[in-house]
């Protein structure tokens, strides 16, 4: 237990001097937004992988709540007369609604069926923000005002880096505590095998049920976040292709592990930055580097990582 | 009536090119258990490979039959280099690898082609045809045929040969198959060729009526696999019957309902029979066995 | 005075009537064991006492409650409780983790507390681990207690699914070929497991292949054959039926037995 506790600690603070210590060593601006869109797209993933990984329910629709997310702040206030921080509130509120609501037919679906419905429910949201215009602008999006806080108004990259930081090390925080919870339990229980934790009293329903909800919260922070930092929202960040790549970096990362899920955003939210000085072999690179690393390392970077080392540790 | 008779032909050949795709989904997950998401991408080849080959002066049905034996090359080469070296890895591992596949797919094409639109001429011409009222391009009876051509020569080869016999055995058993014999390697690649070929003949037929360029195959892909969901995947009937389905869907939908909502009715009713039926319309209701 | 009773059930897959016609009942403290040839509906019959089927006819009671088609953690938290034959073990939790969840139902699980972990949470954490870590003891996995139950071997894992079920404090605990694959000294082990389990009043009900062990602690048969009941009594009883005999060995093999 103690090993335990030291082990989550240790994850915690990691991180906290990672985020802490990068600064340092930032040439420019710029650099603080990359890595304040590692820290967003992160807090997303680990919402995802409880989903995914813990309780082993695919969702490829989940940037749907992260444009639920983003929308409501960028609506709430300019449509509505909502402060933006509440309009936060609200979009969390929302998403939470909504999976509970759609959770409950969907999750009784397994595998390839279950990808589809929440595939088909990412469709569906994506499509209504983009057809809405009248409140969301269209295809062509919409601005977002800034946030204030306490009469504090957040803005500029290096403030976002370490509020989009904090958000990321709470959201760890939490995933973190939840795993050696007897919900957590739940999770990785049915997960491995539905009926027998059914027999053993868990109602596989409920807990999934969560899961899905605790992932849309965490998406739909994650969106808001985003919104914010950019003052501008677009469509395309509740579509399929941004479902999909919050689904990639569960998975290269390593499905249920939530460090995996860190590392993962790290890669693949990087990868496109770095990879644009190969101008047109951009994609070309990017596909690549996916299918091979998911080849050599199937279980996801930081499992397979991290198997390696225990391996050559003990030999 | 007319206007009925538009929707249900303009219907019936979109879902005709979904069935296509679904029928591609179908056969390398039979045969693999992969979900091939780079599926669209060989619809995109096939178009592709087609308007530049006949730009080059290649004549038309050549530049066909290059196009599919393009593809067919990518899809052996997909296997080969992607799917067989994750063998025994999770379905969520292999689901990611074709999304890389088809991620790198797209970005070649870009390279080698070009980001714009193309067009083919209609095989037949482009003036519309009058039937009961409804203008139907000429195209549109390709579309139909060239799918129905496809159906039968699937159906006679997975009953009729051995070899096709041998892909059944495959998709129900993979162990089973392995031990009477069955060089389940090669099937899967079979698959993955076959596959390939159907999707490329699919953007070929279409690429005159729906334009094509690089990006042309997530969106197909997303439609051709609710269409093999709808029908219940691995169930090649079901397969057709829902891209045809999903077709008629979206243009009686589009027409009488709401165009700008075109794509969600499809989903929407999706989730309907999902609800309804959670194993697609035509999928065998599993028995767990503990 | 009996605690689970299953009248008339019937189910048929695909026309085959696996189980057609069969029932029993068990007390507290009483071992009632299910024997048959394979394909007898063994399996079949926990699975639609467990809720994990649902019958097309007959009913289930579970202390004067009629229970028939409650889900499987609807009866759990009745007190019905099993193991598998073909192990359901979660593979990627530890072995003590395997057992607390076995203590679900016994634990709190409200979700605000658990994401930020309040020290009651801990608490109870620390408690339930206790309580594993003591049940794995009895059934003599103490020392694999933090090792990934996926890389035990067979007749452990077999031990951690009893120490599961158990885990819930069951009042009715249906047991699948617990004996199955366990060599001489562990099937022994498990023997004086269950006794253990039902003289502190825990009704067991149990389909084994391992004839030895059926005989020695049941205190009544059920014999089924191709779904339906051909006999039912105490070990002795059951032993010298000769349609009992004839099932297992067939007819000549019946007449030799007779003759030895």
């Amino acid at each position: 237990m103690g090993a335990l506790l030291n082990q989550r600690f240790m994850t915690l603070a990691v991180l906290a001097v990672v985020i802490a210590v990068l600064p340092l060593v930032f040439p420019s601006s710029y650099y603080f937004r990359v890595a304040s869109l590692v820290w967003v797209s992160a807090l997303a993933a680990i919402g995802l992988n409880i989903l995914m990984g813990q309780a082993g329910q695919v969702s490829l629709g989940h940037a749907a709540f992260f444009g639920i997310g983003a929308y409501a702040v960028a609506i709430g206030p300019t449509h509505l007369g909502i402060p933006p921080w509440a309009a936060i509130l609200v979009g969390a509120v929302l998403s939470a609604v909504l999976a509970y609501l759609v959770g409950r037919p969907i999750l009784r679906l397994k595998g390839h069926y279950l990808a589809i419905a929440t595939l088909g429910l990412g469709v569906l949201i994506a499509l209504v923000i983009s057809t809405e215009s009248g409140w969301t602008g269209g295809p062509d999006g919409m601005p977002v005002e800034r946030l204030t806080l306490f009469g504090w108004r957040v803005s500029g990259s290096n403030t976002w880096y370490w509020v989009t930081g904090a958000l990321l090390l709470i959201g760890t925080w939490i995933a973190l505590n939840l795993d050696e919870t007897p919900t957590g339990r739940a999770f990785r229980a049915l997960h491995d095998s539905e009926v027998a934790a059914q027999v053993v009293g868990v109602d596989v329903a409920r807990f999934k049920l969560q899961a899905f909800v605790i992932a849309a919260v965490y998406a739909s922070i994650a969106g808001s976040a985003l919104a914010f930092m950019n003052g501008f929202i677009n469509p395309d960040q509740a579509g399929f292709l941004h479902s999909v790549e919050l689904v990639t970096i569960v998975v290269l990362g390593g499905l249920g592990s939530i460090v995996g899920s860190i590392v993962g955003a790290a890669v693949l939210v990087t990868l496109p930055q770095a990879l644009t000085i190969f101008h047109e072999y951009e994609h070309l690179l990017l596909g690549l580097i996916i299918i091979v690393s998911m080849i050599f390392m199937r279980n996801g970077i930081v499992p397979s990582l991290s198997g390696l080392f225990l391996r050559r540790a003990r030999s | 009536m007319a206007e009925f008779l538009q929707f249900l032909i303009s219907g019936l050949t979109v879902g005709a090119v979904y069935a296509l795709v679904a029928l591609g989904f179908t056969l390398i997950y039979n045969a693999s258990g992969v979900v091939n998401f780079a599926q669209g991408e060989f619809v995109m080849l096939g178009g592709m490979v087609t308007v530049f080959a006949s730009a080059a002066g290649v004549p038309l049905p050549l530049a066909a039959v290059v196009a599919v034996v393009a593809a067919v090359a990518v899809g052996l080469l997909l296997h080969r280099f992607a799917i067989e070296p994750a063998r025994g890895a999770s379905a969520v591992t292999l689901i990611i690898i074709t999304i890389g596949a088809s991620i790198l797919l797209r970005g070649l094409a870009a390279i080698i082609f070009d980001k714009q639109f193309h067009k083919l001429p209609g095989f037949t011409g482009e003036a519309p045809i009058d039937v009961l009222g409804a203008a139907v391009q000429p195209q549109s009876f390709w579309v139909l045929g060239g799918t129905a051509v496809v159906v039968v020569a699937l159906y006679v080869f997975l009953e009729h040969t051995l070899l096709g016999k041998a892909v059944l055995a495959t998709a129900a058993n993979r162990l089973a198959a392995r031990l009477v014999g069955i060089n389940t390697t090669t099937i899967m690649a079979l698959a993955f060729g076959g596959s390939a070929a159907i999707g490329a003949i699919a953007g070929i037929l279409v690429t005159p009526i729906t334009l094509t360029n690089y990006d042309v195959g997530t969106l197909l892909a997303l439609k051709g696999f609710a269409a093999a969901m709808l029908g219940g995947m691995g169930n090649p009937l079901g397969a057709v019957v829902g891209g045809l389905l999903l077709g008629l869907l979206e243009a009686f939908g589009a027409g009488y309902l709401s165009s700008t909502y075109k794509d969600a009715f499809a989903f929407l009713v999706i989730l309907i029979v999902l609800f309804a039926a959670p194993q697609g319309l035509f999928g065998r209701r599993a028995v767990e066995r503990v | 005075m009996t605690i689970l009773t299953a009248t008339d059930i019937g189910i048929s897959f695909g026309g085959v009537k696996a189980v057609d016609g069969v029932g029993f009942s068990v007390s507290p403290g009483q071992i009632l064991s299910i024997i048959g040839p394979n394909g007898a509906g063994k399996t079949t019959l926990f699975n639609i006492v467990s809720g994990i089927y649902a019958a097309s006819r007959g009913t289930i009671h579970l202390a004067d409650e009629d229970v028939t088609g409650l889900s499987p953690h609807d009866l759990a938290a009745r007190g019905l409780s099993r193991t598998f034959q073909n192990l359901q073990i979660f593979q990627r939790m530890t072995a003590c983790e395997n057992v607390m969840v076995g203590r679900h139902l016994r634990e709190k699980c409200s979700l605000l507390p658990a994401l930020f972990r309040t020290p009651s949470v801990t608490r109870q954490n620390r408690e339930t681990r206790a309580a594993a870590l003591d049940l794995l003891a009895s059934v003599g996995l103490k020392d694999a207690a933090d090792v990934p139950a996926g890389s035990l071997p067979y007749g452990a894992c077999k031990r951690l699914e009893i120490a599961r079920a158990l885990a819930a404090e069951p009042r009715v605990l249906l047991l699948d070929e617990p004996a199955a694959g366990c060599n001489a000294v562990e099937t022994e082990e498990i023997d004086h497991l269950i006794r253990q389990v039902a003289d502190r009043g825990v009704a067991v009900v149990l389909v084994e292949h391992d004839m030895k062990l059926v005989m020695k602690i049941s205190d009544r048969i059920l014999v089924l054959e191709r779904g339906r009941p051909l006999a039912e009594g105490t070990p002795r009883e059951v032993r010298d039926d000769p349609k009992v005999v004839e099932a297992y060995l067939g007819q000549h093999g019946a007449r030799e037995a007779a003759r030895a």
